[in-house]
């Protein structure tokens, strides 16, 4: 028999659906709530410590949401001991304050909470992050930032190659230099790297806009050399500044490259291709 | 350092066919507003203020990502939670720039994703495992 779950109690799984467009109502001026319906209620000023060091991966985790559940917004997590796929998942406001280094894939799939990580960072830190800020004092690995769709990731040291990839949205920010393929299929969001860059920046990009502080070693497929904007820069200073970083040579000295768009490719099947999925 | 100069109601007033492919398509390329346009932070609201105050953000976050955009000959914002676009009230009174335009989509959004009415409320009931 199959598994029934409460979705199909909940008739998820009879509606017929007639097209494309779902209508739902609401008054905007009626709302004013700031966090998700069912986010942990946490208070900045409440603050909790844990040593993470003899508890798993799964422990940790948990830990942090126990913690939330019961109203902590500050929490510091002592010893992560590198472990790998720590603090993900968290759909909270939150201040999480991490005294050491984290593994592979930390901090991924977040959704609001402000991450502070003292030490060092494994491959794909932060991937498909969706909002927040993750700052994260010394170096990070390969694949930084895969797939972020927003908030801020800043890493005040180096970072290894492939950073951003499939960037969908948010800033990045390196303070250091960063390895080759960064950039690659980025199709929006920012990237700023305030030392050298690899090989083959921005490869195949579709859009969004990297700036550079140092010296580029080379473009990829459709990365173009972009004009920096009064806003541009102005957004750059006060970003920086924000997490104590500076352009070694000034923003205004910043190369800004962006996608030359030549790789656009659509036809007028797609829509009805669309509606064949759908 | 030259600033970016076009009609902001462009995809209100016309469907956006400019060059020869979209003509031949019948399709506009790309996105109906510039992704890259980064926020003018002089023209933030109260709500916008009190909701960066909330989340203890010193500036828009990923709401930097979030325009208004233009959807069949309406304004309307993307919501990444849905795959799908919300539209302004059609009583709205538009600003005439992009940049006061971004920051009613960025409210307008924020106040639909976290409104007991959203879409994900019933699926979160329905697929949340712990």
């Amino acid at each position: 028999m199959a598994l029934r779950t409460k979705s199909h109690e909940m008739g998820m799984h009879t509606e017929k659906l007639g097209g494309r467009t779902q209508q739902r109502f609401f008054s905007a001026s009626e709302e004013e709530n700031f966090t998700y319906p069912g986010a942990f209620d946490v208070d900045f000023n409440k603050r909790a410590e844990f040593d993470a060091d003899k508890l798993s991966t799964n422990e940790i985790n948990l830990k942090i949401r126990d913690l939330m559940r019961q109203g902590y917004g500050t929490i510091v997590m002592k010893n992560p001991g590198a472990k790998h796929a720590v603090a993900v998942g968290i759909l909270n406001k939150l201040n999480l304050q991490i005294e050491g280094s984290l593994g592979y894939f930390g901090c991924g799939l977040i959704d609001g909470p402000n991450i502070h990580i003292k030490g060092r960072v494994g491959w794909s830190c932060a991937e498909n992050m969706l909002a927040g800020t993750v700052v994260i004092e010394k170096n990070a690995g390969s694949t930084f930032g895969a797939a972020i769709r927003g908030g801020d990731l800043v890493c005040k040291g180096d970072v290894g190659a492939r950073m951003g990839i499939d960037q969908k949205g948010g800033t990045i920010i390196v303070g250091g230099r960063c390895g080759a393929f960064c950039g690659f299929m980025m199709q929006r969001g920012r990237m700023v790297i305030l030392g050298d860059a690899g090989k083959n920046l921005g490869d195949s990009m579709y859009d969004g806009t990297i700036y550079v502080g140092g010296k580029i070693e080379g473009l990829g497929v459709d990365a173009v050399p972009g004009e920096m904007t009064d806003l541009d820069c102005q957004w750059l200073e006060r970003k920086l500044k924000q997490y104590g970083l500076s352009a070694p040579k000034g923003v205004k000295n910043m190369t800004k490259i962006v996608a030359g768009k030549q790789l656009w490719n659509y036809d007028n099947l797609e829509p009805s291709e669309k509606k064949l999925i759908l | 350092m030259a600033e970016k100069k076009e009609d902001v109601d462009k995809y209100l007033k016309g469907d956006g066919l400019d060059s020869s492919r979209e003509k031949e398509i019948g399709q506009h390329i790309g996105y109906r507003y510039d992704v890259n346009l980064v926020p003018d932070y002089s023209r933030l609201t109260p709500f916008l203020k009190k909701y960066l105050e909330t989340m203890g953000w010193d500036d828009l976050n990923w709401l930097e990502d979030v325009h208004m955009g233009y959807e069949e000959g309406r304004a309307a914002v993307f919501d990444r939670n849905i795959n799908g676009w919300v539209t302004v009230p059609a009583d709205l009174k538009l600003p005439d720039n992009q940049q006061d335009r971004d920051m009613i989509a960025r409210e307008l959004l924020i106040k639909f994703q976290m409104s007991r009415k959203h879409p994900m409320v019933d699926l979160n009931k329905a697929y949340r495992k712990f």
